[in-house]
């Protein structure tokens, strides 16, 4: 693994290279990571691996055209080749009098990025973790099998330079765990997961990942399809997470202006229950996504998306940002080296309210608490923001949660459920569904539920 | 090209079982790829890249060691051997002698894309815009992709596989979005193939066209009905049902840890005398095929449902192994990065003897499904969910009214059961399918099908 310092000299000679090629503006991001997985079958290690990755990427300018071209080679002369084929590419797109570098890079501090507990954990800890989380989620009495369990970790490196003269670098760990849990049999077999993750291992509780794919399985036992319904729904934290995360893409300045989005031109109108509130945070402490900078060498911030029931604001890159007039949000998002910088959410999070989820289902009175949706991204239109999605969950019948439900659909459009939303509740978690969303329960007034 | 000869991999192959395990391999990777889009009138976005590398696996029991590394240089290969093999604590085995891999060209490609001048791809996507916009005031939007994908690949193990293959896929696809005052659709489409840039040279303008027709036509649509029905489902992308509904069970993986509806069954009678089903990666040219599959298994045609009856599961080694069977050539991964698994190639419904019309025709009330946004299953249940991007009502033996927001809610053994018509009209419709973090390229097709009753979720 290439340490931070390399990797920035690394791209600020592919960046020469690029210019020397042609290109009349340049940037490139290089990276370095090294990871473990570990897999956990039936009380025995399934699986275990470890991973060694580096890259870079150039982005050449000519004028108001650009090229990407990537390679995994970081000797001299194959950074050259790459830097020289970016600029060999951006000649076939056509000129976009947005495009280009940001006018000012810069760095965000955010601490704990990167934590020092991670070299204390060697591999069998590690293993011994999963297999932890594993043994809890079978101890509960009628989980009838765990799928799979799984422990994970990177310690990774990136930098960016570019022909503006920025060059940064930042170096992270993360680490998470899940498992998958059965309970029930035959056609009443039902499968729920557990998650848990932080910067190192010992942010892990493996107890309560286990225990919670088990509780979360065993809850939909005997689940049956309902009668069709008009009801109150609370949408549990992983639901809400998933909703949050489709919300957060159609907030993308590029779908936006691009008119695919339901939310293009509405700045300003009225869009949720001054309950509901959304921001995305790149910096955020804990966020799973925080970085100093985005794919762009901007620095993150946070930006208010969702503010008094307002739509307060879109997520912004350079090129999005100069076409909208406005700065960029530090919204620049990179998967790896192997892909150009693109709009995106960093880390959303849902601004908590303050009662438990008790209390929310107590509110609902009647209704239905849904712990998981399928086919969100088909069924949801981002354009008119209609959608209908399969669900299962409970009954929630007298303040209580009652018999699980199953096969069943839920049907609106993004703002009329954001609007009916009547109480947040406060109990917040992380959530890699949907990006990294900080989420927490919602009750929604009333939802068209389809079953029998 | 080479990527390991086959002496440097005999090397890497002792070393990775130095400490013991029943089965080594290395899998070494050259990818390359292209992709260029037009987006509101503008070619944007033009990117290639290169990416070299390789994976060690050694398999012991039911457990896996697995490592990989950026770049194929020997040093850098024994170490990923040695790294690997420290997990293990048993005593040192030797592989057997390798040869020289077979490169057999199973899939033939007449134009090699990266002979294509990058201008070619570029007018393609601006007559595919000029197309689309050619489908009325209505239409709003035109998005067109191209992508192309080399993977050079050789697979040596301790059993003595040496295997290559070279695999090129060209894939263009178009949305489109059409306008009608506050009604906004979209339309996509697709055609690719495990071919060259000779599957563009007839009429790719048809993928816009397509897309925007769609669009335009959905703008009519009127709120999907919820209750049962009985269902039609189109050909081409309609047969995203049996992949995720049947063929994600069919997969052992799933088999063996007892999440799949489908385990214990082969014999079984799950659906009616006409259905037959395969799963064929061997298919030339379509779009899941391969030489042989990333554990160098050469891809065939496995039947999985023949006249009603189950007849196998979609193997690759290791499950092959712990079923005392052989690999099905269904040992796919997405890159060297990644672990093999056992997954669908181009898995597809056989033609039977009605006619589309003649499906339709015997249905007084009910759904036509052409295609599905995607959808989502539940293998350990079978339940799933699929949304329908352009479905029409049937009326007295009749398509009539276009519908939006209608999702398709079921099990797939009771689907299965319940498929009761299928037509001749096999089309098979170019796929990505993600599994366990992996996404592959997924051929899914079938001829039209009649499903009896099958829960639709609407919005009226």
């Amino acid at each position: 693994m290439s340490g931070s310092d390399e990797l920035e000299s690394l791209a600020g000679i592919a960046v020469a290279a690029a210019l020397a090629a042609g290109a009349t503006d340049a940037e490139a991001w290089s990276e370095s990571s090294a990871s473990r997985q570990i897999r956990v079958y039936d009380g025995a290690v399934e699986s275990l691996s470890d991973a060694g990755s580096r890259g870079i990427g150039v982005r050449a300018f000519v004028e108001g055209r650009s090229g990407y071209c990537y390679g995994t080679d970081l000797a001299e002369d194959a950074i050259a080749a790459v830097a020289a084929r970016a600029h060999e590419l951006a000649q076939a797109a056509d000129e976009d009098e947005f495009a280009g570098l940001p006018d000012e890079g810069g760095t965000t501090a955010v601490d704990g990025l990167e934590s020092e507990a991670m070299r204390q954990w060697d591999t069998a800890a590690k293993v011994e973790l999963a297999l932890a989380v594993d043994r809890a989620a079978r101890s509960r009495p009628g989980v009838s099998q765990v799928e799979q369990t799984v422990y994970a970790d990177s310690e990774g490196s990136a930098a960016i330079a570019n022909s503006k003269g920025l060059a940064a670098s930042y170096s992270s760990t993360a680490a998470w765990s899940y498992a998958s849990a059965f309970a029930g049999t035959g056609d009443d077999l039902m499968t729920a997961l557990g998650i848990g993750l932080g910067r190192d291992p010992g942010a892990l509780d493996p107890e309560a990942i286990g225990f919670e794919a088990a509780d979360r399985a065993l809850a939909l036992v005997g689940a049956r399809q309902p009668a069709s319904r008009r009801c109150p729904v609370v949408l549990d934290a992983f639901v809400a997470a998933s909703f949050a995360g489709f919300i957060g893409a159609m907030l993308s300045a590029d779908a936006v202006q691009r008119g695919r989005s339901l939310f293009a031109g509405r700045q300003g109108d009225e869009v949720a229950d001054p309950a509901f509130a959304l921001t995305d945070d790149g910096r955020h402490p804990a966020g799973p996504s925080s970085a100093p900078f985005d794919g762009e060498g901007v620095a993150t911030r946070a930006t208010p998306l969702i503010s008094g029931g307002q739509l307060a604001g879109y997520l912004y890159d350079t090129r999005t940002g100069r076409k909208g007039s406005v700065a960029s949000t530090g919204n620049a998002t990179r998967g790896s080296y192997r892909s150009q910088p693109s709009v995106g959410t960093t880390n959303l999070v849902l601004e908590s309210g303050t009662g438990s989820l008790e209390d929310l289902v107590a509110q609902a009175g009647d209704g239905l608490y849904v712990t998981d949706v399928a086919g969100l991204h088909s069924g949801v239109n981002p354009v008119s923001g209609t959608f209908s999605v399969g669900a299962s969950g409970r009954l929630i019948e007298h303040g209580e949660l009652g018999a699980p439900v199953r096969e069943i659909t839920i049907a609106s459009d993004l703002v009329s459920m954001l609007r009916a939303v009547t109480a947040v509740g406060g109990e917040a978690r992380w959530v890699p569904l949907g990006g990294s969303v900080r989420a927490v329960p919602l009750l929604i007034g009333e939802m068209s539920v389809a079953g029998s | 090209m080479t990527l390991v000869d086959p002496e440097l991999a005999q090397r890497v192959l002792a070393r990775a079982l130095a400490h013991g395990g029943d089965m080594a391999e290395v899998y070494a990777e050259d990818r390359r790829g292209f992709s260029l889009s037009l987006d509101d009138g503008r070619i944007e976005r033009p990117q290639s890249g290169t990416e070299r590398g390789a994976s060690v696996r050694v398999v012991s029991g039911k457990a896996t060691y697995f490592g990989h590394v950026d770049g194929l240089e020997q040093r850098s290969l024994l170490d990923l051997a040695d790294s690997v093999a420290q997990a293990l604590h048993g005593d040192a085995r030797q592989p057997v002698t390798l040869a020289a891999p077979d490169r057999v060209e199973r899939h033939v490609v007449v134009q090699r894309p990266e002979d294509v001048a990058v201008g070619r791809q570029a007018e393609i996507l601006r007559s595919c815009d000029e197309r689309a916009r050619s489908g009325g005031s209505e239409i709003a939007q035109v998005a067109v992709g191209y992508v192309d994908e080399r993977r050079q690949v050789e697979i040596y193990n301790s059993d003595g596989v040496a295997a290559a293959d070279d695999r090129t896929r060209v894939r263009l696809s178009a949305q489109v979005v059409a306008r009608r005052g506050g009604r906004v659709e979209t339309g996509t489409q697709t055609r690719g193939g495990h071919a060259g840039f000779e599957l563009l040279a007839h009429d790719p303008e048809l993928v816009a066209q397509d897309a925007a027709r769609k669009a335009v036509t959905m703008l009519d649509a009127v709120d999907a009905p919820s209750g049962r029905f009985p269902v039609v489902v189109g050909n081409g992308f309609g047969g995203v049902l049996l992949h995720e509904a049947v063929g994600h069970g069919l997969e052992a993986d799933a088999v063996h840890k007892h999440a799949s509806v489908y385990a214990g069954r082969i014999g079984e009678q799950l659906a009616h005398d006409g259905v037959t089903a395969y799963d064929d990666g061997a298919k030339p040219n379509a779009w899941g095929s391969d030489g042989i599959d990333d554990e160098g298994t050469p891809t065939r045609r496995t039947t999985v449902i023949e006249n009603g009856v189950l007849t196998s599961f979609l193997y690759d080694l290791q499950t092959a192994r712990e079923d005392g069977t052989a690999s099905t050539g269904n040992g796919r991964r997405q890159s060297f990065r990644h672990l093999p698994l056992p997954r669908m190639t181009n898995t597809y419904f056989a033609p039977g003897d009605a006619t589309a019309e003649d499906l339709i025709g015997s249905i007084d009330n009910g759904l036509y499904a052409v295609s599905f946004g995607g959808g989502q299953v539940e293998p350990a249940t079978g339940d799933f969910v699929f949304g329908v991007s352009e479905g029409y009502l049937i009326e007295n033996g009749r398509v009539t009214a276009p519908v939006r927001g209608a999702t398709l809610v079921g099990n797939g053994l009771q689907a299965l059961a319940a498929i009761d018509g299928i037509a001749g009209d096999l089309d098979i419709a170019t796929g990505y399918c993600g599994k366990g973090g992996q996404s592959v390229a997924a051929g899914v097709g079938q001829p039209h099908v009649r499903i009896r009753e099958l829960t639709v979720g609407g919005t009226a």
